[in-house]
């Protein structure tokens, strides 16, 4: 028929069906969505905001503010991954013998597939990023990033990948092959529909913006330090987010490389991972697992690193053993390369392959261990502020060492064979990222809040948050753990065995319980900034810090440093504070910086726009969003405006406002 | 002091024993209590694993609440701000756990090459498994289909769908291999998981040494029917078994063709079906990809693209072997065109997750077990080709 012929040309594959109009709940959910968006956008308009935020929040190359919106980036999606835990728990809570459950499998594997995917690449890759991004320059005495427009790209790739997903859930559908996309799920003959393409180009444009993070933090950590930071003066989180990102940028290009080739298949009808015709399915699991495994380590390391700093800090000690530290990250960094086969020792490798990919993954084990036991004695002696941040420390070794001892578990090929893909193992990993990775996120962001907005978290309610995230843990993943153990395996979306259901009630109970820890965490924010003028803290060094991201004012202004510092020692602020340091109090001179720009909202606006047609197969527009987006990418090349200096005058008065608030100095 | 971190540590014994609790509580599940040796095997090497690794999990923990509370500030602990180097903690913190290392590494180096799955057993562990070194190993050929497990017996000539039936004692040797989804296959009781995986053969030696009624069940997930992809495993002596053989070769209706191209189909929840008679090479054509009529094996495949290229087999010449271009096997596959080539009309349709396989007929929740319960579905139950009643449906 012609006219659905010109129907399908203009909209592809997008039709009525696309839209969740038999669902209710979708429905409602929707409209709730679009009328809060609309009450934003409306309030924005009447408060003529726009230009505001267009001038001081998109289009800026501010490594703070960038750090800033990646942190809020995180959170936002952190609330649409826990929405998918909840509805997860409460299936597999229920869902016993006779009972299906509320969800049918075709649901419910998208709602494990998206929560993976979110949690690690639109939760905490974003969150690290952004605490990076904040933190780091500060810590190095710079200015900004090597590559200011780069950062801001980066960040609105990033933005454009998880707008993607969230499309998924009201055109459409997402993927029902797990957070890595498994072939054969994923391929073109066995998912038809949108789910893979929506994962694929999500993923794409996101890893992007991660990969180009990446090479700009790798490259202002080389290049850009205070002069007298030697490496080995370095402050341990740039070390940690240093080896991080220099990982990042070796293994991004693997999952890129694979989800092309995914792509090609689905596009173009090649055969790389295909069952016929000489495609290789476990061809994909090596590639992704060559990424997936240091991705671990991307986002722990930087953490491991905040751990150190906060330890450091509040038991008002020096680090110990600064130089093991570094070593022992060093080479995590390097083994972590070197194990991603434990992932599929149940794939039928050799023993001796699969032993030595067993041995090296406990290898691991032993640096990691070194660290905990640096921690551990720089506590020794210590005098020890139990103010939050240092509380989620804590909760961190006491949480970890348990994920640790259970992925040593998993890392002896024979035990794999029962616990691989069981409960256990799910167990296992959400106590290294839960009680790793989020616990030390969280310690971040109490920790260096202050710093960002120039007042203190609300104490009440980060205990709030404390307690239900720590309680709520162990509540949800214990009984995992044992279901794991009775040989449970995941993924699941019905069990015929009514023995395990009091298990799965008690592991929802404690996903309740995690809720309120989140709820905690967003109340703890709006009552500070309710309360911010009790909260506020004008010294800029509110912990009694150690490192450089102290010396400066909270906020820290544009420039971060009137002059730029120089570093004697490890810990370079409390070495100035030891020294009698003085704020200098004239001679400032124009500073350099680079210029805003909205180039990175419109090239990201395009691939998002290109994305989308690519999912729903609207070549037409496809082919112009790619189009203006080379275009613009040259365009952007002839744009010479790029830097401007900030004026001496607007340094002294703003250092000179500082110096009004700060308490008289003797 | 030491007296004071005695007693915090003596209030810690509780938390270190979480662990230990844990896995006594699941002592009695299949993982923990196993009905065949390689399964036992496995067990004890996790026992033993965390009793080593808690030998320095339970000192750290303690510490870790020892330190926190005695080094908190303003109660009198020594605070020494300069205390960040001492050269014989570094060699205890790195070198304890090294050793611990060092012995699991053993472990692990021996355990990995004993409890291979391609490796056939030959420990003496029980007296039936004497027995099984006597006898030459059963076979059995696994097929992961979507979403059900057929068993091949081809020295028995039978088959089954999820069933399992074993004799207790022997060595039981299974082939592996799947026609679409990755799955691992993975009876709990008996020993671990191993991926099924299409074109690919997998291997797995067993043996169960009581008699167990149990269940096995895939542990990777293969997409829509995965969560009821389950099978019964049954070991039973010699004579049930030979019963049981007699049975199924009885039950008359044989897994011809037709009959596993229609077996082939997605489908949930199917019911056990018995076969009494099976072709020889169904297994090595379903490894092949090649039991559809008129499509090639993948060995004749290659050995095409071998000629094709006028490649001989120890030819080290770059490209040597490869099809030239388009001369390559002419083939056909399951494998349908990629998105571009497909015009406006082939596009179809992406439907939202919402939209129900029937309109017609609301799915619902209400009424468990009720057929309609399957609109939840997007496969439709399918018409099983053996006459057996679909009870478990």
């Amino acid at each position: 028929m012609p006219e659905s012929s010109i129907f399908k040309t203009i909209f592809g594959r997008l039709t009525w069906e696309s839209f969740p109009v038999h669902e209710p709940i979708l429905l409602v959910t929707f409209l709730v969505v679009a009328l809060l968006g609309i009450g934003i956008v409306a309030a924005v308009t009447k408060y003529r905001l726009w230009g505001w935020l267009w001038r001081e929040w998109f289009t800026t190359v501010d490594h703070k503010k960038i750090g800033i919106m990646y942190i809020i980036l995180g959170i936002i999606m952190l609330l649409r991954g826990f929405a998918d835990a909840l509805m997860m728990r409460a299936q597999q809570a229920v869902a016993f013998g006779a009972s299906e459950g509320y969800l049918p499998p075709h649901h419910f594997d998208q709602v494990f597939t998206a929560h993976g995917t979110i949690m690690i690449f639109f939760v905490a890759i974003p969150l690290v990023s952004g605490i990076i991004n904040f933190v780091m320059p500060l810590q190095i005495g710079a200015r900004d990033v090597a590559f200011p427009f780069l950062n801001s790209l980066s960040l609105w790739l990033t933005v454009a990948g998880a707008l993607l997903v969230m499309v998924s859930l009201f055109v459409g559908e997402f993927s029902t092959a797990g957070w890595l996309n498994y072939v054969p799920v994923a391929n073109l003959q066995n998912s038809p529909g949108t789910g893979p393409d929506y994962y694929l180009w999500a993923l794409q444009i996101a890893g992007l913006g991660t990969t180009l993070s990446a090479i700009n933090m790798v490259t202002t950590i080389i290049k850009m330090r205070a002069p007298g930071m030697t490496m080995m003066k370095m402050p341990v989180f740039t070390w940690t987010a240093l080896c991080s990102q220099v990982l990042a940028v070796a293994i991004f290009p693997a999952l890129t490389g694979a989800f092309a080739l995914l792509m090609l298949d689905r596009y173009i009808g090649t055969n790389f991972f295909t069952n016929d015709l000489g495609g290789n399915p476990m061809m994909y699991w090596n590639l992704v697992w060559i990424w997936g495994h240091p991705e671990v380590y991307v986002l722990v390391l930087p953490v491991f690193g905040i751990y150190s700093e906060i330890t450091s800090t509040f038991t008002g000690k020096r680090l110990f053993g600064y130089s093991s530290m570094v070593y022992a990250t060093v080479v995590i960094t390097i083994l972590s390369y070197l194990v991603w086969l434990h992932h599929f020792f149940t794939m039928g490798s050799g023993a001796s392959v699969n032993s030595f990919f067993g041995i090296a993954t406990m290898v691991i084990s032993i640096p990691t261990g070194a660290k905990i036991f640096n921690w551990l004695f720089t506590m020794y002696r210590g005098s020890i502020r139990f103010e939050l941040p240092m509380m989620w420390v804590v909760a961190f070794m006491l949480t970890f060492v348990v994920g640790g001892m259970t992925g040593v578990m998993l890392a002896i090929p024979p035990a794999d064979f029962v616990l691989h893909n069981s409960l256990f193992l799910v167990a296992h990993f959400h106590n290294v990222i839960i009680g790793g990775v989020v616990f030390g996120l969280f310690a971040g962001m109490q920790y260096w809040f202050p710093k960002a907005f120039g007042f203190r978290l609300d104490d009440f309610w980060g205990k709030i948050a404390f307690w239900g995230w720590v309680i709520g843990y162990w509540v949800a993943w214990t009984p995992i753990y044992i279901v794991g153990l009775m040989g449970t395996t995941r993924r699941v979306n019905h069990f015929d065995d009514p023995t395990l259901q009091p298990w799965f009630v008690v592991a929802a109970i404690g996903a309740v319980i995690i809720g309120i820890g989140i709820l905690g965490f967003v109340m703890q924010i709006a009552v500070s900034i309710k309360n911010r003028d009790k909260l506020r803290d004008v010294t800029g060094d509110p912990w009694d810090g150690r490192t450089l991201e102290w010396s400066t004012s909270s906020p820290p202004p544009a420039y971060n440093f009137a002059f730029t510092p120089r570093v004697h020692d490890l810990d370079a602020w409390y070495d100035m504070k030891q020294r009698g340091y003085r704020r200098p109090q004239g001679g400032y001179r124009p500073i350099h910086m680079p210029r805003n720009t909205g180039t990175g909202v419109i090239l990201s606006g395009l691939a998002l726009v290109l994305g989308f047609a690519m999912v729903w197969y609207i070549w037409w527009l496809a082919a112009l969003a790619f189009v203006a987006l080379i275009a613009t990418a040259i365009g952007h090349t002839f744009n010479y405006n790029r830097d401007y200096f900030i004026p001496a005058g607007d340094v002294e008065r703003q250092e000179g406002e500082r110096d009004r608030l700060l308490p008289a100095e003797a | 002091m030491l007296q004071h971190m005695f007693r915090s540590a003596s209030r810690l014994k509780v938390l270190a024993a979480v662990p230990l609790l844990l896995l006594a509580t699941a002592c009695d599940r299949v993982v923990f209590d196993p009905a065949g040796d390689v399964a036992r095997q496995q067990r004890d090497i996790i026992y033993i694993s965390t009793g080593l690794m808690l030998l320095i999990i339970v000192p750290v923990m303690v510490l870790i609440v020892v330190f926190a509370w005695r080094y908190r500030r303003g109660k009198g602990g020594t605070y020494d701000p300069n205390f960040d180097h001492s050269t014989a903690l570094e060699l205890v913190i790195w070198s304890v756990p090294l050793l611990i290392i060092i012995v699991l590494g053993a472990l692990t180096w021996s355990s990995t090459h004993l409890l291979d799955p391609f490796r056939p057993l030959n420990q003496v562990a029980t007296d039936q498994e004497a027995k099984a070194q006597v006898e030459a190993p059963l076979r059995v050929q696994v097929v992961s289909m979507d979403w059900k497990w057929l068993f091949i017996y081809p020295e028995q000539g039978i088959a089954t769908v999820n069933e399992l039936v074993l004799p207790v004692g022997r060595q039981v040797r299974f082939d592996i291999t799947s026609t679409n989804m990755m799955n691992t296959f993975y009876a709990p009781t008996m020993a671990g998981m191993i991926y099924a995986m299409p074109g690919m053969q997998s291997t797995l030696h067993a043996v169960l040494d009581r008699p167990v009624e149990s269940q096995g069940y895939s542990g990777n997930y293969s997409g829509h029917g995965f969560s009821h992809m389950r099978f019964k495993l049954r070991g039973v002596d010699d004579a049930q078994f030979g019963q049981w053989v007699a049975a199924a070769r009885g039950s008359g209706k044989a897994l011809d063709l037709a009959t596993y191209m229609e077996l082939v189909k997605p489908s949930e929840r199917v019911p056990v079906m018995h076969f009494a008679a099976v072709g020889p090479d169904l297994f090595r054509r379903i490894l092949e990809r090649c039991v559809e009529p008129g499509k090639p094996c993948m060995s004749e495949i290659m050995a095409h693209d071998r000629q094709a290229g006028g490649g001989h087999p120890h030819e080290m010449r770059p490209g040597a072997g490869m099809p030239q271009g388009r001369d390559s096997a002419p083939l056909h596959g399951d494998k349908p065109e990629g998105a571009i080539f497909k015009s406006p009309e082939e596009r179809g349709s992406g439907p939202n997750v919402t939209k129900p396989a029937n309109p017609s007929r609301a799915p619902g929740v209400t009424r468990p077990g009720d057929q309609k319960n399957r609109d939840m579905s997007a496969v439709m139950p399918m018409a099983h080709p053996s006459a057996q009643p679909a009870a478990n449906a």
